[in-house]
């Protein structure tokens, strides 16, 4: 497992943060897409290391968060059904829906389980024949070919009591939406990692060529995101704007084709409703009318009631990358990971929990 | 054979208090741990010591009962000596309580009971006194543990979380993570292949040669669940001190490393069962690094860092790429039933 540690080397994390000393000068404000480099930067203090004229602003790349709560309310409501198992990736279960958690159904006796695949959902099916078991499809373009790969096996295998809640999204379109709102302007972005595996770095072409902002594509270890950062002052120092990847054993400019084969098999782009940016079209996945018998959806009858939003929480400002935790009332206060009241502060690669588990905004 | 043997499962009548409860006591119990004190089967077993007392108990419901590198068994033993030795006693006898959940097979009972006995022959205590119960299929998963544990403390000996002091050093015995991992690798649907096993290991003997080389050893605690970060975030509050350690110095092995990726886990939230952290005198830290070194349970200790009088209550990290950020206890449970 090369792969990680040579990643996290002291010696090479100090030559390239003396790289980045040396060539930058003008003033960049940087996004990172991904939870996952939000969790990297934070875990590692890379902000703190970084030049006073490098800013670093975290995206709305983590799929838990932008969750709205129509669709949490959907899952809730699919779980109170007595015949479902609700079959989840474990971050789900604690996310505050507009009035209960998965979690605390759990704790009063719904069947909730987590799985760390869509296929241990499938083999659930299997062993449950008079039950229904519901995936909760949560995440970008990184999970939807497995959850793709999922509904064949299980069309393949005619499991008839296997349903998946497709609440899939895609960054391209969300990237889109966020720059040509104005709201925040940009100087870089660190395009996501694992995202870029499966569709490649040509779709974020579109974003150094309309909007002019270098867009480097990035890895999880501090090394990578270091190497990104010199790419992206790079860019900067020389006017250049275009996609380079800094995580070439990851990345193939062209993507995974087999895996993209897949999710246009099962699914078709469709619209979404995300946190704090509202509904974006085309930015979500719909499982297309020859699969629809595996759709929650159509499959139960299900009333979610009308979405509430706690007051005071600003994660939609903070997802957008407006905001930041600190300036958030709550944050800290009534908003703890113990007692989350927004979506950013329960998952592991929320921004608010990533300032507040590595102590940035908070006192002492 | 007894009418007991007849039956190769657990039966709710094995913890009636009948003649197969008491059959049962005798084969799996009374013969193998072999000791007088128990061999009286009267309701207390009758001890004269003298000196400071240490008195700690603790329950096993660990999932799955076996694991790599041990077993519910060991576990019961190991964690609670342990608790004692780290208030520097030396474990006298314990007590065992099971709670087993009908249709346990009693192959796997005399397997946990026999690695019992094992683990308490190398801490060097007696199980002086227990009980038994049965309860119905699906009120217990397969077998709960309790133990509970006396332990004389040596005279000149004081050892608690609230002495740490500026200026001390703080001590790691070996790799983080391995007891967490193991176990996770094994759970149901959710098995994945490692080579590692569970650090489950008693440490009376490395403490009593750290005590030895000094006794002025200020804290000792091992870092169960919530894993190394949750421990030092209680010491450095209960001595209202910080605490500030390097990522370079907590060794990790590298699949544990790996494993955590592929989870999202942190390893210095992952349980461990075989480790210690001691806080120590400055400069006392060099010899007692040096006996650590010597014992098998010691020999990958490390001294990862040191206590501060700034920010109280807090646990800071010099990350590899020389930055710095705390490091907070564990919220919530991301694995639960690992001890």
């Amino acid at each position: 497992m090369r792969f990680i540690t040579e990643f996290r080397r002291s010696d090479l994390a100090e030559g390239l943060i003396a790289q980045i000393n040396q060539r930058s000068h003008t003033p960049a404000r940087l996004m990172e897409f991904c939870g996952g480099h939000t969790v990297t930067i934070f875990k590692y203090g890379i902000r703190q290391i970084l030049p006073d004229n490098i800013e670093m602003v975290s995206g709305p790349g983590c799929p838990i968060c932008v969750t709205a709560n129509t669709d949490l309310d959907k899952a809730i409501a699919l779980a109170k059904i007595p015949q479902v198992i609700i079959a989840t990736f474990g971050d789900m279960l604690k996310v505050p829906g507009s009035h209960t958690s998965l979690q605390e159904l759990k704790a009063d006796g719904t069947d909730v389980r987590i799985v760390y695949s869509a296929l241990d959902a499938i083999a659930m099916a299997q062993e449950n024949p008079t039950r229904s078991v519901v995936f909760l499809g949560i995440g970008f373009e990184t999970t939807a070919p497995t959850i793709a790969a999922s509904i064949l096996q299980a069309e393949d295998r005619r499991i008839n009591n296997y349903y998946v809640l497709s609440l899939h999204k895609l960054c391209p379109p969300v990237i889109r939406t966020i720059l040509d709102s104005g709201e925040v302007e940009l100087q870089g972005l660190v395009c996501p990692g694992h995202v870029s595996a499966i569709i490649g770095s040509h779709p974020w072409d579109f974003i150094a060529r309309d909007y002019g902002i270098p867009c480097v594509v990035s890895g999880f270890e501090p090394v990578d995101i270091l190497q990104c950062v010199v790419m992206l002052v790079d860019q900067v120092e020389s006017g250049r704007s275009e996609v380079e990847i800094a995580y070439r054993r990851g990345v193939h400019p062209e993507g995974n084709e087999e895996a993209m084969r897949l999710m246009e098999q099962v699914f078709e782009p469709g619209p979404a409703a995300w946190r704090g940016i509202g509904e974006v079209p085309d930015s979500g996945l719909k499982i297309r009318n020859e699969y629809q018998h595996f759709d929650a959806t159509m499959a139960f009858d299900i009333d979610p009631g009308q979405p509430y939003e706690p007051d005071g929480c600003i994660c939609g400002d903070i997802l957008r990358g407006v905001k930041t935790p600190p300036d958030c009332q709550l944050f800290d206060n009534a908003c703890t990971p113990q007692y989350p009241v927004g979506p950013c502060m329960v998952s592991s690669e929320g921004t608010c929990s990533a300032y507040y588990n590595y102590g940035e905004g908070r006192d002492g | 054979m007894g009418d007991s043997e007849k039956f190769d499962k657990i039966l709710l009548s094995h913890g009636s208090g009948g003649k197969l409860a008491h059959e049962l006591v005798e084969k799996h119990f009374v013969r193998v741990f072999d000791n007088p004190l128990l061999a009286r089967l009267d309701d207390s077993a009758v001890i004269t010591v003298s000196g400071r007392l240490a008195f700690t108990t603790d329950s096993y419901v660990v999932s799955p009962i076996f694991f790599p590198g041990g077993d519910i068994g060991k576990l019961a033993v190991c964690g609670t000596a342990n608790d004692l030795a780290m208030s520097g006693a030396r474990p006298l006898c314990l007590s065992l309580s099971l709670i087993i959940e009908e249709g346990l097979p009693q192959s796997e009972l005399k397997t946990i009971i026999e690695s019992v006995n094992t683990a308490a022959m190398e801490v060097g205590v007696t199980i002086v006194t227990g009980d038994t119960k049965v309860v119905q299929r699906g009120s217990a998963d397969k077998l709960f543990i309790n133990t509970a544990g006396i332990g004389i403390i040596p005279e000149n000996v004081d050892i608690s979380g609230s002495n740490a002091k500026p200026g001390d050093k703080v001590l790691l015995s070996g790799p983080i993570g391995d007891h967490g991992i193991a176990v996770l690798s094994k759970r149901e649907g959710l098995s994945f292949t490692t080579v590692l096993e569970s650090d489950c290991a008693p440490l009376n003997s490395l403490v009593a040669e750290m005590l030895n080389v000094s006794a002025d050893i200020r804290c000792l605690r091992d870092p169960t669940r919530g894993g190394l970060a949750t421990t030092l975030n209680e010491l450095a509050k209960q001595s209202n001190v910080s605490i500030r350690i390097e990522e370079e110095k907590v060794p990790v092995h590298e699949a544990v490393l790996a494993a955590c990726e592929m989870l999202g886990l942190d390893p210095l939230y992952i349980a461990n069962e075989g480790k210690l952290v001691a806080i120590v005198p400055a400069e006392h830290a060099d010899k007692i690094l040096r006996v650590m070194h010597r014992n098998q349970y010691g020999k990958e200790a490390s001294l990862i860092g040191e206590v501060c009088a700034n920010n109280p209550g807090r646990v800071v990290m010099k990350t590899r790429i020389g930055s710095s950020r705390i490091v907070d206890m564990l919220v919530g449970d991301p694995l639960p039933r690992i001890c």
